[in-house]
């Protein structure tokens, strides 16, 4: 009996925490691992969305992707969007984070304010965004019209439609970014700010040498949570669109890749195409994670 | 627990009582036939509806693809009609189930729509959209255009004759475009052509080698300059209804609906329809089917066969104006006499009811929508000046090359 409870209370100490962490593992194998693999073996096929498995073909999908234009237009409105998105967004969280560590009246409200268009129903966004960015009755061209610019076709243009991208992107996300740096800039010790306006350091050089310095680890974790996210970039130019076609524009001008693989997949049933797809951005999403890790390294290691 | 019941598609609940499940899109108008069906039968049918065709498309292909998910009685596009036919063994025949001798009822066109090949009946036709002509009765008269409907119909016999009275409403400066976006229009000038579009009954592209499609895409070309450039179904369009920005739109009876919506009280009386250029065409109308899924395909028949008898055609009818395509309900006194108050109390019973008659058989091959999808997005680029005929065509056929490959 005793020898029994004495096993047990071992298997207890030594086997729990496996077992605490065991559900996140277990979803994460059903839910991550699995597809991800499956994806993998889905992409070496012919797999048409109706007929299912139509054979193996190899890399015959990758090679293709190689050589297909749209692909690589989708990679580079993809990256182009990333760009001109998440610099802005991130500078801006970073001011606003630092406007807000201030004692300013309503400081908790504005706080509270800015995470509101975090928790908007996407379905409420898409429809104000299209409205704003419409060509003929849209608010943002009337005001533009009464400066006397001509309307501009949002949808229409290459740069003009990542641009109304990028607004709702960071409409969406500066305030998560904010709160993130906010809290990052709350666990800066005071006394720092106090020696430094002692010596007569300016708020301008505070900033730049205190707070921007200190916050290192926090603004690489958000370019990385920034780049994984953006890579997938989706709901934003697909709400963006007119119909839901996926086609990112009447010639593909802001069609992203994961756009790309809904298309291939779900419009055009080819899933084994889709799937190469796919996995090729996981893939580049993997290198553009490492290389940010790298970069982490060599600055955590500069003064 | 809500996955478990949101899947279920028509499991049988306690006691043998039976539970359907019918998967709809947009409006079918069939809330008053169900509960009809569920007093006459005992049979509970639970309706699942999606109101986007975008939306609810690839979510049947997934279910049908894993034999698992779809309801017991699904309702299939036109437009995907063909490539549910080519998989034929995912449906239940409903031949077996006391539909053999029902092709007397139907349009030829329809019931051969839904029928495979060696003769197994997969869909039994709901409704169609045989084509009007809508058009902004204040703007043709400020444009010095007729306003009475026979006069408007007299104006353009042809699809050239449409295309000089838009240059005539275009002199007039109204401060309205013709047309809204030419897109809708290709549909209505392809579809009077018949024949096969866009694809064989083998499934290959016959774009590049059927010249009505190319003859059509032309036509609507040419109208470039006579549009409003709003894309069709989207926020700006809709702005465009509410704010007159176009004197006119192609009327499947469906599309009726939609703009008394969407104008709302202020545009009642404003708009007319009058005859299609070129006389006839269609655009959209759907089907039921039943999935080989289903664990009660007999009930889920009987329902299948109910919704798209006579009676439930003028059912639909009486609630969404969606147009019978049995020739027993297009007589009837309920549709031909139909008229309808917003439009003027225009006859579109009549109008749509003679259309329908007059059709000619279009097949539309497996892969239509996301073709239709890929013309849509060419000829948006050609009216809004990103490319020109050439280029848009060429692209189309690329992006049809794709999906149909």
């Amino acid at each position: 009996m005793r020898r029994l409870t004495r096993l047990r209370a071992a298997a207890d100490t030594k086997g729990a925490p496996y077992l605490f962490i065991a559900p996140f593992f277990l979803l994460f194998g059903v839910f991550g691992l699995f597809p991800l693999l499956y994806t993998a073996w889905v992409s070496l096929h012919d797999w048409s969305l109706i007929g299912g498995n139509e054979g193996f073909a190899g890399l015959d999908n990758y090679a293709r992707l190689l050589s297909d234009e749209k692909f690589w237009n989708a990679l580079v409105n993809t990256l182009g969007i990333f760009a001109v998105a998440v610099v802005p967004q991130l500078m801006l969280a970073l001011l606003l984070a630092d406007t807000l560590n201030r004692a300013i009246r309503g400081r908790s409200l504005f706080r509270m304010a800015l995470i509101i268009p975090y928790v908007t129903s996407i379905a409420a966004m898409a429809i104000v965004f299209s409205t704003l960015f419409g060509t003929e009755f849209g608010l943002i061209n009337q005001l533009l019209g009464t400066v006397g610019i001509e309307p501009v076709n949002w949808r229409g243009g290459r740069f003009s439609s990542w641009a109304a991208i990028a607004v709702m992107i960071d409409w969406r996300w500066v305030g998560y970014n904010t709160l993130i740096y906010l809290a990052a800039m709350q666990a800066v010790p005071r006394d720092l700010y106090e020696a430094a306006d002692l010596d007569g350091a300016s708020r301008m050089r505070q900033f730049f040498q205190i707070t921007i310095p200190m916050l290192r680890p926090t603004i690489l974790f958000t370019v990385i949570v920034s780049t994984i996210g953006q890579m997938q970039l989706f709901t934003e130019p697909a709400v963006f669109d007119t119909g839901g076609a996926m086609q990112g524009g009447t010639q593909g001008q802001f069609q992203t890749v994961m756009m790309l693989v809904f298309q291939e997949a779900f419009r055009y049933g080819d899933y084994g195409y889709g799937a190469a797809i796919s996995w090729v951005l996981f893939w580049i999403i993997v290198v553009l994670g490492a290389v940010n890790a790298l970069l982490a390294r060599t600055i955590k290691g500069a003064p | 627990m809500l996955l478990a019941t949101a899947c279920g598609g028509g499991e049988g609940s306690d006691g043998g009582e039976v539970t359907l499940t019918i998967d709809t899109f947009g409006v079918m108008g069939y809330d008053a036939l169900l509960q009809q069906f569920e007093e006459e039968t005992g049979i509970a049918v639970e309706e699942r509806n999606v109101t986007d065709l975008a939306d609810y498309t690839p979510q049947l292909q997934q279910n049908i693809a894993a034999g698992s998910g779809a309801g017991d009685v699904v309702a299939i596009e036109e437009a995907n009609i063909a490539q549910f036919l080519s998989q034929p063994d995912r449906f239940v025949d409903l031949a077996e189930h006391g539909a053999e001798d029902r092709q007397g009822d139907f349009l030829e066109w329809k019931w051969e729509q839904g029928t495979t090949p060696d003769g197994k009946i997969v869909g039994l036709g709901t409704d169609i959209g045989s084509m009007g002509m809508c058009y902004d009765t204040v703007l043709f008269d400020e444009a010095g255009l007729p306003t009475e409907r026979d006069e408007v119909s007299e104006l353009w016999s042809t699809w050239d004759d449409f295309v000089s009275t838009g240059e005539e409403f275009a002199d007039a400066e109204t401060g309205a475009s013709f047309v809204s976006t030419i897109q809708p229009y290709f549909r209505a000038v392809m579809s009077q052509n018949g024949g096969a579009p866009y694809q064989d009954e083998e499934g290959d592209l016959v774009l590049e080698s059927n010249d009505d499609t190319r003859a059509a895409y032309d036509t609507v070309v040419g109208m470039s300059d006579l549009s409003a450039n709003l894309p069709i179904w989207s926020e700006e369009w809709n702005a465009g209804i509410q704010n007159n920005a176009f004197a006119t739109l192609p009327c499947p009876s469906w599309m009726l609906g939609h703009i008394e919506n969407t104008a709302g009280d202020g545009g009642a009386g404003r708009w007319d329809v009058a005859a299609v250029p070129g006389g006839g065409g269609n655009w959209g109308g759907s089907f039921l089917a039943v999935p080989e899924q289903s664990e009660h395909p007999e009930e889920a028949a009987q329902l299948a066969q109910f919704l798209t008898s006579v009676e439930g055609h003028l059912g639909a009818w009486e609630e969404a104006n969606t147009l019978p395509s049995t020739v027993e309900a297009l007589e009837s006194e309920e549709v031909t006499g139909f008229t309808r108050p917003y439009f003027n109390d225009a006859p579109v019973g009549e109008i749509y009811a003679t259309t329908a008659m007059e059709l000619e058989p279009v097949y539309y091959g497996p892969d239509t929508q996301a073709i239709d999808d890929a013309f849509r997005a060419a000829l948006e680029s050609v009216e809004q000046g990103q490319a020109d005929a050439d280029e848009g065509w060429d692209t189309a056929v690329s992006e049809a090359e794709r999906a149909a490959g």
